[in-house]
């Protein structure tokens, strides 16, 4: 850089802080504005989440209070049992669904790009328009139900969306459409760094395609896959759109999730203090995958740079 | 028996031709090293033979019998790769014993093996680590183990000893050597660096642009290179090659480098019956750098030629000193006594062993005589 300005003649060399300040202004500004965001709205729920507070904010200390209540409520209950089920269901059956489409992929079959991008396309769709689109495919008299009846076959029943006990699996089933390419995308990278020596050598010592994949594949793999498992986690305990616009947490309270009720309780029951006490136990249990996965990351680096 | 014999093989990638009609016949027990420079085609070849890829056209044998539509693990091989190759989630026994176990052989057959090939190779200690708690050197040993353990018809190495550091591979080198005289196993191993040609090979295979240049012993390959290639590959530094003119008189030939010039060097030849076609014409002189050595020099034999020649550079290396000096105006570099160091800038007298030198065709670039 100070070799171009130096042959350029008749034009004095800036200062190093004004030709750096685009640089400044589109990174460092952003990231400490959103920062500040962050850890102060973060602070200030966790300080409403001790007080008083219904439709406004209020000083006064309560204690645990908020969180004993939220914790005994029957909508938190189900919202909690509903996330271990939607949580566990989507992560391994996303992850599962990516790494078949991508082993599939990685037969090095003809259009293979085409593919890839049909698979990733549903994650540049909004999660609204994924809960509305398949609220219309699962309604029994609107979608696959009737589209099934209208073939002539008229015992064919598809009703999870109206089934108190089935519904939460529709959200599973719409989760999985959505992220399951982006699963995809990053085993299939995983697959293709394989050193094709590697591949060459068990041939050579007489591994048939499945034994590969067991074996030598697959092993190399499990860094992925910790990885896919934490970001889909965390998409599943944030989850608010993808059921707000697909099942609005019905029928009745059935596919309630930790983000409906929050917003159950902030914005149309007025309890801002319970609210805010409800999306701290969130933040607890996005930390409790986190830090985790934070450590193993810490441990894994330390042992690269000793090994 | 020959245990590989390659015919008239060939290989192209779309519009691009790798391999061109290359023809080998291996002996049984042989050391086979092919070597050229990088992007010869060397590892497709042995790729091909390895069954991992396939020719364009052409026919391998392997024990004297055409493997060309057999599968790899059928062709009764062992391979060796230069980055290993290892399988990263096994560890070194499991690594050793992952062919058995896919050939079926009773685990008490594994064990024996495994303890058989350890103890060759002195990796008793690493059976139960992963590969990636091992050194290079380790590594390497490891690999070549998986190899050994499936006592093979023909091993193949490509380049197995690129990755390792300059003392090592000197090491492994010999040990490699050792192995072989040891087992009489039969090998075609590929490599980039001539002195591992050298000091390794019963037979070399010199390959250039797709072609093998020349298949013969290293003493033939150093002493009597096929072409120019050949010539200016081998040998570090190479062959000086300098064009000359051809003339005889009645004591015979002589080889003129830089005729016409004040300082042009006359070499007397004997027993260069073969290039008489070429008296009067141009030739390109190939002289070793070992073959040109201080004035005092008495080569064995015969007195030598002494040239008086300008000095350009000189590289001490320790074991010799390194001179570039010019003949008849043309560069060429001498090897001689470490203890002397002539003047850069200056002239110093040389003498030159004439009954080593080889004689190229300039057109064609083979060998003459
Ligand atoms: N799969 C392939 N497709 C196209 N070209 C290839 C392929 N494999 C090798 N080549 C080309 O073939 C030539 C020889 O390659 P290689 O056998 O690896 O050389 P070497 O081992 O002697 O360095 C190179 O020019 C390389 O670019
Ligand atoms: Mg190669």
């Amino acid at each position: 850089m100070s070799n171009a300005a130096a042959i350029r003649p008749g034009r004095p060399a800036l200062p190093e802080w004004v030709r750096r300040l685009p640089e400044y202004l589109t990174i460092w500004v952003p990231l400490l504005l959103s920062a500040a965001h962050l850890v102060s709205f973060s602070l200030w729920t966790i300080w409403i989440s001790f007080t008083p507070s219904t439709l406004i904010p209020v000083t006064g200390w309560v204690g645990l209070r908020n969180y004993t209540a939220v914790a005994a409520s029957r909508n938190w209950q189900i919202a909690f049992d509903n996330l271990l089920l939607f949580g566990c269901a989507f992560v391994v059956l996303s992850a599962a669904t990516g790494l078949i489409l991508a082993i599939l992929l990685d037969q090095r079959i003809r259009g293979e790009n085409v593919l890839r991008s049909i698979f990733l396309y549903p994650l540049a769709v909004s999660f609204v328009v994924t809960g509305t689109v398949w609220s219309w495919l699962l309604n029994p008299g609107l979608g696959i139900q009737k589209l099934v009846h209208d073939l002539g076959w008229t015992s064919f029943r598809f009703d999870w969306l109206i089934d108190r006990d089935m519904a939460i699996w529709t959200i599973v089933i719409a989760a999985i459409w959505q992220s399951s390419g982006f699963a995809m995308a990053l085993f299939l990278a995983g697959l293709r760094s394989v050193d094709a020596d590697i591949i060459k050598a068990a041939q050579i010592d007489g591994a048939g395609p499945v034994r590969i994949y067991r074996r030598i594949i697959l092993p190399s793999l499990w860094p992925i896959t910790i990885t896919v498992v934490v970001i889909q986690l965390q998409f599943a305990i944030s989850t608010f759109d993808l059921v707000r616009a697909l099942t609005n947490g019905g029928p009745g309270i059935a596919t309630q999730l930790p983000a409906l009720v929050v917003y159950d309780l902030m914005f149309q029951r007025s309890l801002l203090g319970r609210g805010a006490a409800a999306a701290v136990l969130m933040l607890l249990i996005l930390l409790a995958v986190l830090l985790p996965y934070a450590a193993w990351r810490y441990l894994q680096r330390r042992r690269a740079a000793h090994a | 028996m020959a245990a590989l014999s390659i015919r008239a093989l060939s290989k192209r990638y779309a519009n691009l031709e790798v391999l061109k009609d290359i023809a080998l016949d291996i002996e049984s027990g042989e050391f086979t090293v092919l070597v050229g420079p990088s992007g010869c085609g060397k590892s497709t070849l042995l790729n091909i033979v390895a069954g991992l890829d396939r020719p364009s056209a052409g026919t391998i044998e392997i024990g004297g019998r055409v493997v060309n539509d057999v599968a790899p693990k059928d062709r009764d091989i062992a391979m060796v790769f230069q980055s290993y190759a290892l399988y990263p989630s096994m560890t070194v026994r499991q690594n050793i014993t992952f062919g058995m176990e896919c050939r079926h052989v009773p685990k008490t057959a594994q064990d024996a093996a495994v303890a058989n090939v350890a103890k060759l190779l002195q990796i008793e200690p690493l059976l139960g680590r992963k590969p990636s708690q091992l050194s290079g050197g380790q590594r390497q040993r490891v690999a070549m183990g998986r190899a050994l353990v499936r006592d093979p018809l023909l091993f193949l190495f490509d380049e197995p000893l690129s990755n390792l550091d300059a003392k090592l591979r000197v090491e492994m080198r010999m040990e490699i050597k050792r192995l072989h005289q040891r087992i009489g196993a039969t090998i075609v191993y590929v490599t980039h660096d001539q002195i591992e040609a050298m000091t390794m090979a019963t037979r070399i295979a010199v390959m250039h642009q797709g072609r093998v240049q020349q298949f013969a012993d290293p003493d033939t390959v150093y002493r009597y290179p096929a072409n120019l290639f050949v010539a200016r590959f081998m040998g570090s530094p190479p062959m000086n090659t300098m064009p000359a003119r051809l003339e005889s008189d009645k004591d015979g030939l002589v080889a003129v480098i830089g005729a016409g010039r004040p300082d042009e060097v006359r070499l007397r030849l004997r027993d260069y019956d073969g290039a008489a076609p070429f008296v009067g014409r141009d030739v390109v002189v190939g002289i070793r750098p070992e073959c040109i050595a201080e004035g005092s020099r008495a080569f064995s034999g015969e007195a030598p030629v002494l040239v008086e020649a300008p000095v350009d550079m000189v590289e001490p290396t320790g074991a010799e000193t390194m001179v570039s000096l010019r003949l008849g105006g043309e560069p060429a570099m001498a090897r001689i006594s470490p203890d002397i160091r002539p003047a850069p800038g200056a002239s110093a007298s040389f003498a030159l062993d004439t009954r080593r030198i080889c004689l190229f065709d300039p057109e064609t670039e083979r060998l003459i005589a």
